[in-house]
């Protein structure tokens, strides 16, 4: 929902970024501000997943130009770690199997994690049991799947239900989910969208990573923007998510070149 | 690998210092005289001198082993001290003990005073190469269990130590064990009579001081039918420049239904981020199921050494016998490992598990060596191994050398292996949950190695898994 002086979640401008020698983001500018849902669309390759990883704080990305601000102070200085303990989550395209460790071990030391770093309470396993069944049932899941190692084995589908159990737990400020509806079934497609919009409120806020229309009927989108070749290349409201599947990509380069060769 | 996960694996050797006590020690070089004038220092009768000389007699038509994966530079022998003690002291009680030692096992957290009572342990320590104190024997004798150093056994018990000494390994059996049954200075002694079950976990803990003093213990444990004992070996060292050779021989004995287990948390200097300096460790520790329905088990966590060369094996002669090896062996920087075991099934019905989970980080190589012969006459013998690796950063090897014999077909013989890594994109998963490098770590480090930790006695878990921690965390940044 668009308010008018809503304060400023996240402030990203004219961020340019590379891995090694490669330049991959070139001059991304995007405000999001608390209570807005933002999606971000746009071909293969062209710098989505980048985007997000680089501002949750991983390793490989080195900025070459620009600067990000969460929440009025500068994020590209702070650990990983202490990015989420503030109140970032990155949901992953790719999510990582972590061998020898139960879910229910590393979900109770991740909320314990954040949950300290807010001085808020932290939770023993028995209490931390309580609570993650209540949020299992929010995704849909298999107590089951707490008993398994992080991830090993589970299914695409389960896994980004994983992540959205993770969200749920950790209650973001600002929830980066890149293609988190990809690989769902139709029905696994509506609880990760319950579980996004039940995440949404007044103080948070929610930039989804998708390439498909369909998740949008489900989450409504504030502003729609389109990403090429490392830049926005154009933004609007949630009309252009419909176009874009109906007309593809092409014309949207053809007019951003069109607007640059004439400035 | 990335800055973080070099920071975790760089944590410099916390147990390096040196005590500086006055020490009783021989000329370099190793001959006959140097044999004679151990055995003399150590008042032994006729027959354990002729087992040292006949042993060191063999050890020089030998030479040293070349089939395992690891590589270090000649060891000169004439250029070792083979005996150095602390100046003789008659000690009646821990008041007496140096106090200089004292401070060095409080260092190292040695529970032998009164936390050694509060936590019912008993331990016999090693202090180069003679034992300084005993503690609970007293409470040991009165159920007829002798535990002692080697030296002391021989004096109080020699016709124990002379029917099993070299019984499990022969002097002549390897390069290393040659070397061991002609030098050995000390080590311990255990013998637990027919029926009883020992009222109290037994420790060890062994610290190389001396430098250049070569390490020799010899360790003999002997449980009688239907006795039981679980035995904590732990080891540290100080941080030194020159490698130090270290080749322990432990010989194990279970007579029918007897019951022994035998568990180590080692933790010698394993030389800089460079492989300067280091322990070579060269161990021969064989168990023998002698009796019928006996059990030895092993349980192991490596994380020191230059140089690990060890394979704790069972000999399963006993029918029905159980033989079982838990290990947990951490490579880092350019440390070397060479470890596994073997499983030689001689009985009807006996049955083995192999459970090793092999960490390396840094450029280390870490290889599990793994035997399980099923001989003619074994029928219906069983056996489970299970070999996982783990990698940390992509510097480091794994390799996995199972070799499987079987002479009789009734035999059921499974292995499974498995390799992961941790790397930059598991990091970041946790980090990304607001979990810092160290503490992400040290869960994945757990949980792995869980199935080997649930093998150790209780505060032996705690210190292991702490270990393991120190081993590869640093200060993130
Ligand atoms: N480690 C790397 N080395 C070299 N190039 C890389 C590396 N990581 C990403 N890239 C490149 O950066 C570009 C952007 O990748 P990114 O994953 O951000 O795309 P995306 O928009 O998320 O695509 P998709 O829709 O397929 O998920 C791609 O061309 C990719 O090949
Ligand atoms: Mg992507």
């Amino acid at each position: 929902m668009i308010r008018a002086g809503a304060p400023v979640l996240l402030d990203v401008r004219e961020l340019e970024a590379s891995i090694g020698d490669k330049p991959i983001l070139k001059g991304v500018s995007l405000e999001v501000r608390a209570g807005e849902v933002h999606a971000i669309m746009g071909p293969n390759g062209s710098g989505k997943s980048t985007l997000a990883k680089l501002l949750s704080g991983h390793p490989a990305y080195s900025v070459t130009r620009g600067s990000v601000a969460y929440r009025g102070s500068d994020l590209l200085g702070l650990s990983p770690e202490a990015r989420a303990q503030a109140g970032l989550f990155l949901g992953f395209q790719y999510p990582v199997e972590i061998p020898g460790v139960s879910n229910a071990q590393f979900l109770r030391l991740a909320y314990n994690s954040v949950q300290a770093a807010r001085g808020a309470e932290e939770l023993d396993p028995l209490e931390f049991d309580d609570l993650v069944r209540e949020k299992l049932a929010l995704v849909d899941m298999d107590p089951s799947f707490l008993e398994r190692n992080v991830n090993e084995g589970f299914s695409g589908g389960e896994k980004k239900r994983n992540e959205i159990l993770q969200m749920a737990l950790l209650e973001p400020v600002l929830a980066l989910l890149d293609e988190t509806d990809s690989g769902l079934d139709i029905d696994a497609l509506r609880v990760v969208a319950g579980g996004v919009n039940s995440l949404a409120g007044a103080d948070n806020a929610i930039v989804l990573v998708t390439h498909y229309q369909r998740l949008l009927n489900y989450i409504e989108p504030d502003y729609v923007h389109v990403m090429e070749g490392g830049q926005i290349i154009k933004t609007g409201d949630k009309a252009l998510a419909l176009e874009l599947e109906a007309r593809g990509y092409d014309w949207v380069r053809a007019e951003f070149d069109a607007a640059r060769a004439a400035a | 690998m990335s800055a973080v996960i070099q920071d975790l694996v760089n944590r410099p050797y916390e147990a390096g210092f040196v005590t500086p006590i006055e020490a009783d020690v021989a000329p370099r070089g190793l001959s006959e005289e140097t044999i004679r004038l151990i055995s003399a220092k150590k008042r032994e009768p006729d027959w354990l001198l002729e087992f040292r000389l006949q042993a060191y007699r063999h050890w020089l038509t030998m030479s040293e082993p070349k089939w395992p994966n690891v590589h270090y530079p000649p060891i000169d022998f004439q250029d070792i001290i083979y005996y150095a003690a602390p100046k003789p002291k008659k000690l009646k009680s821990m008041d007496e003990v140096d106090p200089e030692l004292m401070r060095t096992f409080e260092k190292l957290g040695v529970p032998m005073n009164e936390r050694a009572a509060l936590a019912g342990v008993a331990v016999d320590v090693i202090f180069d190469s003679v034992s300084v104190a005993t503690t609970y024997k007293q409470k040991l004798a009165e159920v007829g269990i002798i535990f002692c150093s080697i030296s002391e056994a021989v004096a109080s018990h020699p016709e124990l130590v002379r029917k099993y000494l070299g019984s499990v390994v022969p002097p002549a059996d390897n390069y290393y064990a040659a070397l061991n049954s002609a030098v050995f200075t000390d080590g311990s002694f255990c013998f637990i009579p027919k029926g009883v079950k020992c009222p109290m976990d037994l420790s060890t803990y062994f610290r190389i001081n001396t430098q250049d003093s070569g390490q020799f213990e010899r360790t003999l444990i002997v449980a009688e039918e239907g006795a039981a004992v679980s035995y904590l070996e732990g080891c540290t060292a100080p941080k030194f420049d020159t490698n130090q050779l270290h080749a322990a021989v432990v010989e194990l004995v279970a007579l029918d239904h007897a019951d022994i287990k035998y568990s180590t948390v080692q933790n010698w200097y394993a030389g800089d981020e460079n492989g300067v300096g280091g322990i070579f460790n060269f161990v021969t520790k064989r168990g023998l199921c002698k009796g019928a329905s006996s059990k030895i088990s092993w349980t192991q966590v490596e994380t020191g050494s230059a140089i690990t060369w060890k394979y704790p094996s069972c000999v399963l002669l006993g029918d029905n016998s159980i033989g079982e090896f838990y290990s947990v062996a951490l490579t880092n920087h350019r440390q070397q490992a060479d470890t596994g075991t073997k499983m030689i099934h001689l009985g009807n019905n006996t049955r083995s598990r192999i459970i090793s989970k092999g960490i390396s980080a840094g450029h280390s190589n870490n290889s599990y060596r793994g035997l399980v012969k099923i001989g003619a006459k074994a029928d219906n013998a069983r056996n489970y191994s299970q070999c996982d690796s783990m990698l940390i950063g992509s510097r480091c090897g794994a390799n996995t050398f199972p070799y499987i014999q079987v002479r009789n077909r009734s035999a059921q013989v499974e292995h499974e292996a498995t390799t992961s890594k941790i790397g930059e994109d598991q990091l970041f998963y946790f980090a990304s949950r607001g979990v810092g490098a160290e503490e992400a770590v040290s869960m994945i480090i757990n949980g792995f190695c869980k199935d080997v930790f649930q093998q150790l006695p209780m505060e032996f878990a705690v210190e292991a898994t702490k270990l393991l921690g120190l081993k590869l965390e640093g200060s993130v940044g």
